[in-house]
């Protein structure tokens, strides 16, 4: 390495940590201090340690509703990858596997679903329509039908590289369609529903504007929206509004740390193909 | 034929149904909504009287003009700064690793999380930022106050939170420009600018084309940032459609609400789709 390249990283180092960090080290330090420093707004050490006071605080606010949320955002984000991953699994699978005059008007539909933005009043009424407004599983279908798009693109571009020798020899070995896929394809795709299932639970752990709509009321409360609650609630006490912020901004961190590589291929799949 | 017994189509149907009616079902009502006078107590076709409301109020043609900007130029930064960061990030420079992962990072940070902390931080007066900025001597604007700089604001804060996405989409796309290019143009005695501007933009295309799209839809349909950070004010002064949408909608207008649901959809579609075909067109001549 090059002296220059030493002095240009460390100048670069110095310059992405001021504006990646600090704003991180605001939120830890803001979420631990009294409320009348934290108020101050300022980037000081606190006085006092108050890590496990505010933690108390902010779990008990309001009844529990934080542990309600983080069970209602659990739900929901278990639920829509279950479904999402073997769905589009089986979607990627036929559309590439078949080719007929359907598919451009099926790919029409897939980057529709990329592209346009969800009518949310319309929705809302079908949803009730439906009896599945203000429900956990209406929202879990919601976010299946928003998450489609995006996993069938990455499960059918996977599945490309699947030699079909392999669903060829499996029928002719008498196995069904759905033991094809089941038995031969899916254990296949383990890599690329590692990804699916990354991306698209940081997606839906992160949403806030559709449980905004599809979701009112206490007792369907989300983790994102908790912090939205909070805002107002807080107002006065925003050690606590940060210390929300800094568990809603725990799980992503974890999964950050353990699937780095992961995450980041599934995010830019795409990019190189053109 | 085999493969139509191989591979059935009822694959499709579990996610095709859903689909269909939680997706397809509601965007094609929304056109007929749209043209309706829509509360809670009645539906009366009234044609296209809604979409005449949103040319008339000065509030919702406000909300249109702020959408094109908001998106238009967080898409632009984004590509460009991802585009430098990127080279930057990918010529051994040290710790780069590190960079990236720090640049990445707040893409994956809940986005109502960081528009409620970036609130505080742009403080006027105690802010984080302004005080950062008086140690340079600059006195710095009063960020989300000041109703001719809200909206530019919250982008700013949109493109920190979605640079580090772009930077390794790109790098992604560096990876996969032949260096044998970079050694010819060396040996031609190119400088390193004509080399910026000759061979990577044009080779590192795709990349642009993905960052550029993707950051357009994600700009023109942006609601919980600006949402978390000025709800649309002061006034009216950073409303984009989006946000105008959800206020209709907890206002009881849902027939006006469902009009700029179209717009966004008209806005998005007029912009993205004549700028794909656009790019695609146009071949890399090297």
């Amino acid at each position: 390495m090059k002296r220059q390249q030493i002095i240009n990283g460390v100048i670069a180092l110095v310059i992405g940590v001021l504006i990646f960090v600090t704003p991180f080290i605001f939120i830890g330090l803001t979420a631990v201090k009294s409320a009348a420093e934290a108020s101050q707004l300022g980037l000081s050490w606190p006085s006092e340690w108050l890590f496990w006071d505010n933690l108390v605080a902010v779990i008990q606010a309001r009844n529990y509703m934080l542990l309600l949320a983080y069970f209602n955002s659990t739900v929901i984000t278990v639920g829509a990858i279950s479904l999402l991953v073997i769905s589009a699994a089986m979607i990627g699978y036929v559309i590439q596997r078949r080719p007929s005059k359907w598919n451009g008007f099926i790919y029409a539909l897939i980057l529709a679903g990329l592209m346009i933005p969800p009518a949310v009043v319309p929705t809302i009424w079908l949803l009730k329509e439906l009896h599945l407004f203000k429900t956990l599983h209406g929202m879990i279908l919601i976010q299946v039908a928003y998450g489609l798009s995006f996993s069938v693109l990455l499960f059918r571009s996977f599945i490309a590289s699947i030699p079909r020798d392999l669903d060829e020899a499996a029928i002719i070995d008498g196995a069904k369609p759905w033991q094809v896929f089941f038995k031969v394809i899916l254990p296949l795709l383990k890599p690329v529903t590692v990804t699916v299932i990354l991306v698209q639970s940081v997606t839906i752990f992160n949403d806030f504007t559709n449980p905004l709509y599809y979701l009112p009321g206490k007792d369907n409360v989300t983790v994102q929206l908790t912090l939205y609650n909070f805002q107002s609630q807080f107002s006065s006490q925003m050690n606590l509004l940060f210390m929300n912020i800094l568990l809603v901004t725990i799980p992503p961190l974890i999964m950050f740390i353990f699937f780095n590589k992961q995450i980041v291929k599934g995010m830019t799949a795409g990019a190189v193909k053109g | 034929m085999k493969s139509s017994r191989s591979y059935p189509y009822w694959f499709i149907l579990p996610g095709g149904l859903v689909y269909l009616v939680l997706f397809l079902v509601p965007t094609v009502a929304a056109f007929w909504f749209s043209l309706t006078h829509w509360d809670l107590f009645e539906t009366r076709f009234i044609g296209l009287e809604n979409y005449y409301q949103f040319l008339r109020e000065p509030f919702l043609i406000t909300g249109v003009v702020n959408t094109v900007i908001f998106g238009v130029l967080t898409s632009i930064a984004k590509s460009v700064l991802g585009l430098l960061l990127a080279v930057l990030l990918t010529s051994g420079l040290l710790g780069q690793s590190f960079l990236r992962t720090l640049i990445f990072f707040p893409v994956l940070v809940s986005t109502i999380g960081v528009g409620i902390a970036f609130a505080e931080i742009m403080h006027p007066a105690r802010g984080m930022l302004n005080i950062g900025l008086s140690y340079f001597g600059i006195q710095g604007p009063a960020w989300l106050i000041d109703p001719n700089l809200a909206l530019f604001s919250v982008a700013l804060v949109d493109i920190w939170k979605g640079v580090g996405l772009a930077t390794l989409i790109y790098i992604a796309g560096l990876a996969t420009i032949s260096s044998d290019y970079y050694e010819a143009a060396r040996i031609d005695g190119a400088t390193k600018l004509q080399m910026f501007f000759r061979i990577t933009v044009p080779l590192v295309r795709p990349a642009t084309v993905t960052v550029v799209t993707l950051s357009l839809i994600g700009g023109l349909r942006s609601f919980d940032i600006i949402w978390a950070m000025t709800k649309g004010g002061p006034g009216f002064s950073s409303d984009v459609l989006a946000s105008v949408i959800y206020k209709q909608y907890q206002a009881g207008f849902y027939g006006l609400s469902t009009a700029g649901n179209i717009i966004l959809f008209a806005l998005v579609a007029f912009i993205v789709i004549p700028l794909t075909y656009w790019f695609n067109r146009r071949e890399v001549d090297l």
